[in-house]
C-alpha cells in the first residue's frame, strides 16, 4: 500500500454569488449571477514536497489556497490534511491541533503584519496563542532563534514592520509562520511584489527551510519560471479548473494541454535561446459567463464540436479532448 | 539633420529631490542615446531611477524634484530647458507616453473615440471625419477587434490588455518620434503581455519610432529591446546590446541580476543571491554605490566613483574594467 498523501484536495468547488443586491434586481431586473471560482479541483501533496499551482489572474489560485488553509469554506469538496478532514464537524479537536501546523504566507507581507506591534511580538504571537512555550525568557530565546533562522538579526525584533524592506518583511512573515512549528505552508504569490534579487533571497530561504525542517509547501504563483524552480509537481489552472497536472520537468519539456503550451510560449525568453513559439491569441473570458464545454475553446487551435459541447475530464494528468483523442501531437510538431 | 543623429540623447543628466532631510540625488549623471526605430530597455530594481529618467525626458519632474544638470536632446534640439507651455506641445506630439496603469492616460468619462479624435485633431489638421477614420485605423493596428464598433466604448468597457492597446493607439496618434513606455506590461497577465510586447516591437520597426522601454522585468527587455541600460541607485551600471548584456553581463550587479532570475530552461538548486538591498537615496555609499553588496569589492570601490568605460560592446561603470590608476583627488 502506498503512503497516504499529507494533503488531499478532493473535487473542491467554490461558487460566489455575484448578483446585484436584491433591491437592484427587483428595480432594474436581472437574474441572480454566480461565479464558479474553483470547479472540481483535485490534487494531493506528499510530505516534504512542493506542489505548485500556476495560472493567470482570476484562475482561482487564491481561492483554492484560502480553502486549503480553512479561511474559506468550500461549496463542495473536501480538504484532508494528515488524515484529518478540514470540513467535518466531528473531530473538531483534531482540526484545532491541525490549524497550528498549517500556515499561510501572502504576497503583501505588510498587510499581514500588525504595523503597531514590534517584530518580537508579531513572531511570538503564535507561540503564545498555541501555548507552545511557557515563560517569557524561553519565548524570547525562541523568537531570536527564529529571526536568525530567516536571516534577520535578533535585534531586529525591537523594530516595527515599516522599518523593513519588502523582502525583510517577507522574512518576518516566514518567521511567524515557523513560530507555530508549522509543517505545511501555503504560499500565495510570496515573491510577486519583490524585485528579482530579493525574490532570489526569499526563494533560496524557503528551499533551505524546507530541507532543514521537512516542510511541505503549496506554492502559488503566476510566474512559470518561479514555479519551475520551486516545485516538483505542478498544476496549471485556467478559469477555476486544473487543466494539466504533472511532474515539473515533464510539464516544461513536454507540455500537453494547449493552454499550457500557449502559456509557456508567452513567457519572455530571458535566456535568448531563440526558441520557436506560436503567438498567443485572445484573452481570458468573463468567468461569470464562461464558454460552454471546454472553457479554453475560443482560444484553442485544436477546438472542435466536442470541445464546445462537453467539458473534458482530467484524465492522465490532462483535461483536453484533443490530447485524449490523440490528435494533439500532430499539432505540436 | 544627419542620418546618424539619435532621436533621444541624454547627457550627464542629474535629477534631485529637495526634502527636509537634504537634497536626494535620484539620478546622478547618466548618459545614453536612442536611435531611430531603436528600442532601449531600461532595467533595474525598484527605486533605481527608471521612472524618474522617463519623467525627466517628458518634462514631468515636478517640485520638489528638479533637473540639476545635464542636457536632454530630442533629434538634436534641447528640450530640458523649454518653458512648460512649449514642452506640453512636444508631449503627445513628438513624444508619446505609455504607463503601467492605462487609466492614467485615459479619461474614464469620455468615450475612446472622443479621446482619440481630439488628440489626433490637436496634433494634425485632419477634419473630424478623417480623424475618426484614422482613429479606427489605429485601433485596428494595435489589435482591437471590431474597432469601428468598439471605438465608441468607454475605457472601463475594455479589459486591462485592451485598454493598454487603446493607450498605445493614443500614444501613436501624432506619429511621435519617441515613445516612453514605463512598465507597460507589468500589470498584465503573461499571455496578454506577450501580445503587447510584440505590438511594441512591430510599431518600432514599422514606424521608425524610438522607444524607451522601462521595466523591472529582464525577460521583457530580452524579448523587446535592441540595447539595454542596467540602472542602479540613480546611475547606469552597464549599457550595451541586449544580447551581450543578457548573455555576458560584465558589471557585478548586472551579473547578479541575471543569475537571480529563475530560468525556464536550466535547473539550479540555488539562485544567485545578491546580499542586502539597494540603498535608500539618503544613504548611498561613497565610491561605487554597489560596493556594500559587491562580491568583488576592493579598496578603491569605497572611495572613488567608477565612471563608465567602454569594454567591447558594453559601457560599464566598474573599477574592475577600468585600468587607470587611482586618482588622488577622488579620495573623499
Ligand atoms: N469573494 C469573492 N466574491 C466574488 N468573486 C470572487 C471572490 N473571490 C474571488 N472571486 C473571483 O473568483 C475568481 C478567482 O479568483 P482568485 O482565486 O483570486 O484567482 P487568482 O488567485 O488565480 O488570481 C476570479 O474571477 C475572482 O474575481
Ligand atoms: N516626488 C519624489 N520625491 C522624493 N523622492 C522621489 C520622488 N519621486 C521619486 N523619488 C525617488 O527617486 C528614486 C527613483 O525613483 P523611480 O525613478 O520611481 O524608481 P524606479 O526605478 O522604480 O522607477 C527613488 O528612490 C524614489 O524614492
Ligand atoms: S478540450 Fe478542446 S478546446 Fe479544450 S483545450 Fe482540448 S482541444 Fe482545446
Ligand atoms: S566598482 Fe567595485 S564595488 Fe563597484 S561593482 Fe565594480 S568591483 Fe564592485
Ligand atoms: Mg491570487
Ligand atoms: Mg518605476
Amino acid at each position: 500500500m502506498t503512503e497516504r498523501p499529507y494533503v488531499e484536495v478532493n473535487d473542491l468547488r467554490r461558487v460566489f454569488d455575484v448578483s446585484k443586491p436584491w433591491l437592484n434586481r427587483v428595480l432594474e431586473g436581472g437574474e441572480r449571477q454566480f461565479l464558479k471560482a474553483v470547479d472540481g479541483v483535485t490534487f494531493d501533496i506528499k510530505k516534504g514536497e512542493t506542489f505548485a499551482l500556476v495560472g493567470e489572474s482570476g484562475s482561482g489560485k487564491s481561492t483554492v489556497a484560502r480553502m486549503v488553509v480553512g479561511l474559506l469554506p468550500p461549496t463542495t469538496g473536501e480538504v484532508i490534511i494528515d488524515g484529518v478532514s478540514m470540513s467535518s464537524r466531528a473531530a473538531s479537536g483534531d482540526r484545532q491541533r491541525l490549524r497550528r501546523r498549517i500556515q499561510m504566507i501572502f504576497q503583501d507581507p505588510y498587510a499581514s503584519l500588525n504595523p503597531r506591534w514590534q517584530v518580537d511580538r508579531i513572531v511570538a504571537e503564535p507561540i503564545r496563542a498555541f501555548r507552545l512555550i511557557e515563560g517569557e525568557r524561553d519565548i524570547a530565546a525562541r523568537v531570536a532563534e527564529l529571526l536568525t533562522f530567516v536571516g534577520l538579526h535578533p535585534a531586529d525584533g525591537k523594530k516595527y514592520p515599516h522599518e523593513f524592506s519588502g523582502g525583510q518583511r517577507q522574512r518576518i512573515a516566514i518567521a511567524r509562520a515557523l513560530a507555530s512549528n508549522a509543517e505545511f505552508i501555503v504560499c500565495d504569490e510570496p515573491t510577486s511584489a519583490l524585485d528579482v534579487s530579493v525574490q532570489a533571497q526569499i526563494l533560496n530561504l524557503m528551499r533551505d527551510l524546507q530541507d532543514r525542517l521537512g516542510l511541505t509547501y503549496l506554492f502559488i504563483s503566476h510566474n512559470l519560471a518561479v514555479v519551475r524552480h520551486m516545485a516538483s509537481r505542478i498544476g496549471v489552472m485556467y478559469l477555476g479548473r486544473i487543466v494539466e497536472i504533472s511532474d515539473g520537468r515533464e510539464l516544461f519539456s513536454h507540455p500537453k494541454h494547449p493552454y499550457t503550451r500557449m502559456l509557456l510560449d508567452a513567457v519572455p525568453d530571458v535566456g535568448m535561446t531563440g526558441r520557436q513559439r506560436i503567438p498567443v491569441s485572445g484573452e481570458i473570458p468573463n468567468p461569470i459567463n464562461p464558454p460552454s464545454g471546454c472553457t479554453f475553446n475560443p482560444r484553442c487551435p485544436l477546438a472542435n464540436q466536442r470541445c464546445v459541447a462537453e467539458i473534458p475530464a482530467l484524465f492522465g494528468g490532462v483535461a483536453c479532448h484533443a490530447v485524449h483523442e490523440g490528435r494533439a501531437n500532430a499539432h505540436a510538431a | 539633420m544627419s542620418v546618424t543623429q539619435p532621436v533621444l540623447s541624454v547627457r550627464d543628466l542629474r535629477v534631485e529631490f529637495v526634502t527636509r532631510r537634504g537634497v536626494l540625488k535620484a539620478i546622478d549623471g547618466i548618459s545614453f542615446d536612442i536611435g531611430k526605430g531603436e528600442v532601449l530597455g531600461v532595467v533595474g530594481e525598484s527605486g533605481a531611477g527608471k521612472s524618474v529618467t522617463g519623467s525627466a525626458v517628458i518634462g514631468l519632474i515636478d517640485p520638489p524634484g528638479r533637473i540639476a544638470g545635464g542636457e536632454i536632446l530630442l533629434s538634436g534640439m534641447r528640450i530640458d530647458n523649454l518653458p512648460p507651455e512649449e514642452m506640453r506641445k512636444i508631449r503627445g506630439k513628438r513624444i508619446g507616453m505609455i504607463f503601467q496603469d492605462p487609466l492614467t492616460s485615459l479619461n474614464p468619462l469620455y468615450r475612446v473615440s472622443e479621446q482619440l479624435v481630439e488628440t489626433i485633431r490637436t496634433h494634425t489638421n485632419l477634419a473630424a471625419g478623417a480623424a475618426r477614420k484614422r482613429a479606427i485605423d489605429l485601433l485596428a493596428e494595435v489589435g482591437i477587434p471590431a474597432p469601428d464598433r468598439r471605438i465608441d466604448s468607454y475605457p472601463h468597457e475594455f479589459s486591462g490588455g485592451m485598454r493598454q492597446r487603446v493607450v498605445i493607439a493614443l500614444a501613436l496618434c501624432a506619429e511621435p518620434e519617441l515613445i516612453i513606455a514605463d512598465e507597460p506590461t507589468t500589470a498584465l497577465d503573461v499571455s496578454v503581455q506577450a501580445q503587447i510586447i510584440s505590438l511594441l516591437k512591430r510599431l518600432g520597426r514599422e514606424h521608425g519610432t524610438a522607444i524607451m522601454l522601462v521595466t523591472h522585468d529582464m525577460g521583457v527587455i530580452a524579448e523587446t529591446a535592441d540595447r539595454v541600460a542596467v540602472m542602479y541607485a540613480g546611475r547606469i551600471a552597464e549599457i550595451g546590446p541586449v544580447r551581450d548584456v543578457v548573455k555576458n553581463p560584465l558589471h557585478p550587479y548586472a551579473k547578479g541580476l541575471m543569475g537571480a532570475i529563475p530560468s525556464l530552461e536550466n535547473d539550479t538548486d540555488r539562485l544567485v543571491q545578491i546580499p542586502g538591498s539597494m540603498p535608500r537615496l539618503s544613504a548611498i555609499p561613497p565610491g561605487c554605490p554597489f560596493n556594500p553588496r559587491c562580491p568583488f569589492v576592493f579598496d578603491r570601490c569605497r572611495i572613488e566613483r567608477p565612471e563608465p568605460v567602454q569594454h567591447s560592446q558594453h559601457r560599464v561603470a566598474c573599477h574592475l574594467y577600468d585600468q587607470s590608476p587611482v586618482r588622488s583627488e577622488a579620495v573623499a
